[in-house]
Formats: structure tokens, C-alpha cells, sequence
């Protein structure tokens, strides 16, 4: 029988079948946060269970830790209690943690593939619904509760129902600046918010093949905002290339065993899928969302739609859309005047992101009145970036370069907009609410949001650069 | 975990579709180690601009008040993982949610913490829907589990269907840990298979 690479990866990674009915899949690394690692921790103390693989599981400091210079535990005072609790219990239970003031800190989606923890064909988990994004590199990830946390910590396994299998086949080749964000935000827009729902799924097609990891990372970070279980993109040379040296990873002799082995990661020709979607890249424009949901998405030279325009079902959540957002249809989402720009996030603040934004900046300025902020999203990403000048590049521009973490993502670190902002943002969700009370998101790609910030307004990025040559 | 085999209590109708983990229990600045998860349950749309109480929000309804049983639309529960916004349903007693979907790690936290996921089919939970709006509070709905049964004022009896395994789960109120300790030889067979042949999936280490 052709088995899918979700297949193999399943198949070799069961324990066994529980009583009622589930199966128990076994995590081969197990990355924590501090927003939930403590409930963990304090529920296994309770019942006296011990944690199973410290050696497995790996911790970050990403969601409460401030951005300025020079932070410690109490910059963000919010986050002091959550930063000591971890340290604590990774201590006490022997786990590695990329603390504060680790090197190596960061984002957990952006820290475990850069130090190589995942590996391609591994399975990985997270008490994050945002753990898919190494799906770029070719591993099994999934977001996880509270309470399946606790359980893989105590077991180090996980147990769930097989998930169906999707595949998405993504077509042609990218134009000038139109990224993997505003492909992913396309993709979300056609299937919806719940098209994903119960999937794994493959993504696949020249358009991913030509993408390099950090896209791909990108690609699968958003699987979750269309409701897929998971997401991956089978390894290639470039997936083995971009690993190559990586700390974490098997070494010398092992590294070529592994290597061999990684080699065969792939769906069988023949092998089908409970559903297939394809979408042609090519002729697709940068992407923008104009809603609170990350469906509600339009080109950059689109449109609110008319409600009449909409599918039914999605008028309700459009007319919401069109009240919070305070957008009428029919208006045109390039020109909109905007409060702020945020670039990073597990979606997109990887070196190569930083350098798209930097090189529609450099040489130019912020608007007036618009507060814009840069937040690599590990220490690593930050020192590169600086290496190369970056960080110079942003804050010539006036734009605020931070020290990493999830920032103004959700705003667990205190970055937030004031209420009734219009923010243009690189992150994953526009929900009302999530950048700070009242604050409007417009999700889009670093470089929609870096040419953004110098226009003052929604900007397409390919009108900004072809105004200036 | 608390078992769950009836539960009765008012249903309140909430009448949308895709409300996210972010609605439902929202990120406060001013959290901490110990959440007040009976106040975090749709904090923000309880309250309007100023702080006061937003008296339209379902909840806020006095018919409402004690609701136990929450009825909505499709795709419940999306975005993050946070299992605070189960944690809040539990803290206010609401113990069934009616839905016609449910987002995945949702659901999967309902079930970890005794929450009744009650999936119906489009037409009955339109039909089921209009009841709870027609109903309006005044008498409680009983939700059986065993016999897989709502019932209450404005109508019959409606059947439900739930996966076995997870009716078992929760009518038993299983430790989903300490089920599947039972399964330790075979976990530690896995690893030494797994050491044998992927032994690069057996170590994490910083080679540095
Ligand atoms: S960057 Fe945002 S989405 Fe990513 S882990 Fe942090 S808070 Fe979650």
C-alpha cells in the first residue's frame, strides 16, 4: 500500500493503542513555555509522578519576556512570576532552558529548529497551537493543552486519534515580492478558518520546493490558523543543507547515518490523501488581511468586500469584521493611514524575514507618527542580524530594534497598541483584541509591513521600490 | 478528573460561529501564576469601553446568569492552545457545550478536564439552537450522557452521538496519565527500537 510521509511518520512513532480507543504516539522532543510549563510541573509534584525524558524536553523564556535593552525578570512586571517559576521547575526537573539571558533564547518555534532539536521526521510537541512551524524542516508537530502537556511530561508520549491527511499542492512561481506569508494567508482565505480542521497536512508543489526553510517555517507556522492538526513540508537537500552543523544535531558518522535515512522522507508517488487542494502561486499578489479572522484576506490592491460579494455563511463574522475593524466595503486597503508596524513573531522573524524588511527600509524613514518595531525572534536571529548591519538599517529608519521574544504578538510582554491603532503586522493572528485592546491588525508580510511603515499607510511594497528606482 | 455522567443547568444560546480561545479567555495584562478563571470567561465581552457591565452579552442576562450549558455555532474554540478557556467554562459550571464543530485542541481539552463536547449535525443544532433561544432561560435542560440525551422544555428528547472511547473517558473521569502509564513496557520498547535504529532520535545534545 503507498503510504503518505504523514503515514511513515505515524506508523513508526506508535507506541501501542490505549483502552479507549487512542492512539499513544511517541514525542521525540518536547519543547516548553513559561505561560503554561508551571502548571505542569506543579500537577506532576501533586501526584508524585516524575517527569520522564528531561533529556527530551527542552524550555524558552519567549511569551512575558520584555524587549528592551538591557531586560531582566522585571522589566515586564507581569512576567516575573511566570520567568522565575520556570527556572525553578526546568532546575529542579533537569531540563535545559534557554533562559532571559541565554544566547540561544528565543522563541520556542524559532529556537528549536535553529539549535536543530527537531529533525525531520521526528515528532515534536508544544503546549503552543503554533507548533507546526517546524514543520518547515520536515518534523511531525503538534500543539498541545495544558493537560496533554502534562501527560507527555509524565510519559513522553502523546495520545490522540490519527489525524486525516490533506495535501496542498502550491503551484507556479512567487513573484517579486510576494512571500510564503501572503501565499499562506491566500491559502487561508480559500479553505477558511476551519478548512484545516482534523488534517495533517503535506505541503507540497513547486512553489514550496523553490521556497527556502525559513519560508516554509512560515508556511507551516499558519497551518493552524486555517485549523489543520499539523503541518510539514517533506525534507530536501535544501532542508539538509539549511540543518547542516546545526548543535543539536547527530554529528559526524551519525549525522551521515541520519542523513541517509531522512533521504527516504517522502509520500509515495501513488500514495492519496483523504483531500487534496491546490492553489497556482503565480500570479498572486502580495496578501493583507482587512478582517479579525486571518480568512478575511484581500490582494494588496484589493478591496473590503461587499457583504453581498461573501459566501453566506462568512457574513455575520464580515459585518463584525467591518464594525471593529471601522472599514466599509468597497474601501481599498492600500492607503489606509496606520498607528504602527510590528515585524516579528513565529511567523515572521527569521533572519531572511529581517532582511526583506531591512532592504525596502534602508535608506529611508518612518512616517511621521508611526511607532514601528523590529523583534528578532531569537537571540541568534538578533546577533546575525546585527553582524550584517541590520539593526543600524531599522533604527536609521526609526524603527525600535528589541531584544527577542513573542512581543507584540499577543502583547504577553506588555507591547501593545493603544486602543483604535491600525496595525499593520507580520504576525498570525488579527483577533479583536490580540495586539492590545481596541488595536486593529492587518496581518501581511515583512516587506508589505516594513514599506508600511515608511509610506504611513498600507503600502504595496512592489509600488514603494518601483517609485524609488 | 471530575466524572461526568448528567448535568442540568440553563442554556445559554451564543449565537456565532469561529469564537476563538482569544474570546473566550483573553490574555490580561495583569495575570499571574494564579488566574481567576471564573472572571477570565469572556472577559472582554461581558464589559463595555468604560468597564461597566455590557448588558447585552448573553451571559450577563439575568435568565443567564447561571448557565451550564453553552450552545454556539460552528469551529468553537479556534486558535491558541490555552487551556484557560476551558478552565473558565469549568470555573462558571458550564460542563456541555453544544456546538457544530468544534476547532480540534478544544475539543481535546474539554475532554481532559470533564467539559461535555456535544457535536450535532447541522440541521438538528439549527433546530436545537432555536429552541434554546425560544426556551430563553426559563427551565433547565438535563444532558445525559449515559443515555446520550438532551432534554428539557420546548420540545423532545434530542439523541446525540459521542466516539465511544470518549464517553468512557468522561463518564469514568479517567486519569489520562495514568492510563497510559499502564503502557510503560511498551514506551520503553519503542525507545530501544528507536535507539537501535534512529539513535539520533534518542538524544538531544548540544554537540558545542
Ligand atoms: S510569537 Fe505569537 S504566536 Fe508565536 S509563540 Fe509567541 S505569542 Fe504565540
Amino acid at each position: 500500500m503507498p503510504r503518505t510521509l504523514f503515514d511513515k511518520i505515524w506508523e513508526s512513532h506508535l507506541v501501542g493503542r490505549r483502552a479507549d480507543g487512542r492512539d499513544l504516539l511517541y514525542i521525540d522532543r518536547h519543547v516548553l513555555h513559561e505561560l503554561h510549563a508551571h502548571h505542569g510541573f506543579a500537577q506532576l509534584e501533586k501526584q508524585g509522578r516524575p517527569i520522564r525524558r528531561a533529556d527530551l524536553t527542552f524550555a524558552v523564556q519567549d511569551h512575558t519576556v520584555a524587549t528592551k535593552a538591557g531586560r531582566d525578570d522585571n522589566t515586564n512586571p507581569s512576567g516575573a512570576a511566570f520567568l522565575k517559576a520556570m527556572r525553578d521547575g526546568t532546575r529542579k526537573a533537569g531540563i535545559k532552558l534557554f533562559d532571559i539571558d541565554d544566547p540561544d533564547q528565543g522563541i520556542s518555534h524559532v529556537v528549536a529548529p535553529e539549535l536543530g532539536i527537531v529533525l525531520p521526521g521526528a515528532t515534536h510537541a508544544v503546549p503552543d497551537s503554533h507548533a507546526s512551524t517546524v514543520g518547515g524542516v520536515g518534523a511531525l508537530a503538534f500543539g498541545v493543552g495544558t493537560s496533554e502537556m502534562t501527560h507527555i511530561l509524565a510519559t513522553q508520549v502523546m495520545a490522540m486519534k490519527r489525524p486525516k491527511s490533506m495535501r496542498a499542492r502550491l503551484e507556479g512561481k512567487l513573484g517579486a515580492h510576494v512571500s510564503a506569508k501572503d501565499v499562506a494567508l491566500r491559502l487561508i482565505a480559500e479553505l477558511g478558518v476551519a478548512g484545516g480542521r482534523g488534517y495533517v497536512v503535506e505541503y507540497a508543489g513547486a512553489a514550496v520546493r523553490a521556497m527556502p526553510i525559513e519560508q516554509r517555517m512560515t508556511l507551516c507556522n499558519l497551518n493552524i490558523e486555517m485549523g489543520g492538526r499539523s503541518g510539514f513540508v517533506a525534507p530536501d537537500d535544501t532542508t539538509f543543507a539549511w540543518l547542516a552543523g546545526r548543535p543539536y544535531l547527530p554529528q559526524g558518522e551519525l549525522w551521515d547515518r541520519a542523513l541517509a535515512h531522512w533521504r527516504t522522507l517522502k509520500s509515495d508517488d501513488d500514495a492519496t490523501f483523504d483531500r487534496d487542494v491546490a492553489l497556482d502561486c503565480g500570479t498572486l499578489e502580495p496578501q493583507i488581511t482587512w478582517g479579525t479572522d486571518p480568512s478575511q484576506v484581500v490582494g494588496i490592491s484589493g478591496r473590503v468586500p461587499e457583504p453581498a460579494a461573501l459566501d453566506a455563511s462568512r457574513r455575520p463574522a464580515a459585518e463584525g469584521a467591518f464594525a471593529y475593524m471601522d472599514l466599509k466595503p468597497g474601501t481599498p486597503l492600500a492607503g489606509l493611514p496606520v498607528n504602527r508596524v510590528f515585524i516579528g513573531s513565529c511567523t515572521n522573524s527569521r533572519l531572511p524575514d529581517l532582511e526583506v524588511a531591512a532592504a525596502v527600509v534602508r535608506g529611508r524613514k518612518v512616517a511621521d507618527g508611526v511607532v514601528a518595531m523590529v523583534v528578532p525572534g531569537s537571540s541568534t536571529v538578533k546577533r546575525e542580524a546585527e553582524a550584517a548591519g541590520l539593526d543600524r538599517v531599522f533604527r536609521a529608519a526609526g524603527f525600535f530594534w528589541g531584544e527577542s521574544g513573542c512581543s507584540m504578538c499577543a502583547g504577553g510582554n506588555g507591547d501593545r497598541g493603544l486602543p483604535g491603532e491600525r496595525c499593520v503586522s507580520t504576525t498570525n493572528r488579527n483577533f479583536e483584541n490580540r495586539q492590545g485592546p481596541k488595536v486593529r491588525t492587518h496581518l501581511a508580510s515583512p516587506a508589505t509591513a516594513a514599506a508600511t511603515a515608511i509610506a504611513g499607510r498600507i503600502a504595496d511594497v512592489r509600488q514603494l521600490l518601483a517609485g524609488a528606482a | 478528573m471530575q466524572p461526568f455522567s448528567t448535568h442540568t443547568a440553563v442554556a445559554a444560546p451564543l449565537l456565532k460561529d469561529d469564537v476563538n480561545t482569544d474570546q473566550i479567555a483573553p490574555v490580561l495584562p495583569s495575570r499571574g501564576l494564579k488566574d481567576d478563571h471564573k472572571a477570565m470567561l469572556f472577559y472582554r465581552a461581558r464589559r463595555r469601553d468604560d468597564g461597566s457591565e455590557n448588558p447585552d452579552f448573553v451571559l450577563n442576562k439575568p435568565q443567564f446568569r447561571n448557565a451550564g450549558i453553552l450552545v454556539t455555532g460552528n469551529n468553537f474554540g479556534a486558535g491558541s492552545s490555552r487551556e484557560t478557556a476551558v478552565w473558565s467554562m469549568t470555573a462558571n459550571n458550564i460542563r456541555v457545550i453544544v456546538a457544530k464543530s468544534f476547532a480540534d485542541i478544544y475539543r481535546e481539552n474539554c475532554l481532559q478536564n470533564g467539559v461535555l463536547p456535544i457535536v450535532l449535525a447541522s440541521d438538528d443544532a439549527d433546530a436545537f439552537i432555536a429552541r434554546v433561544v425560544q426556551v430563553n432561560g426559563a427551565g433547565p435542560f438535563t444532558v445525559d450522557l449515559v443515555a446520550q440525551r438532551i432534554s428539557g422544555p420546548g420540545g423532545p428528547d434530542v439523541a446525540f452521538a459521542i466516539p465511544a472511547a470518549d464517553r468512557t473517558r468522561l463518564l469514568e473521569g479517567l486519569d489520562d496519565i495514568g492510563l497510559t502509564l499502564k503502557h510503560m513496557a511498551e514506551i520503553k520498547q519503542w525507545e530501544q527500537r528507536a535507539a537501535a535504529a534512529q539513535p539520533w532520535l534518542q538524544a538531544a545534545k548540544d554537540s558545542r
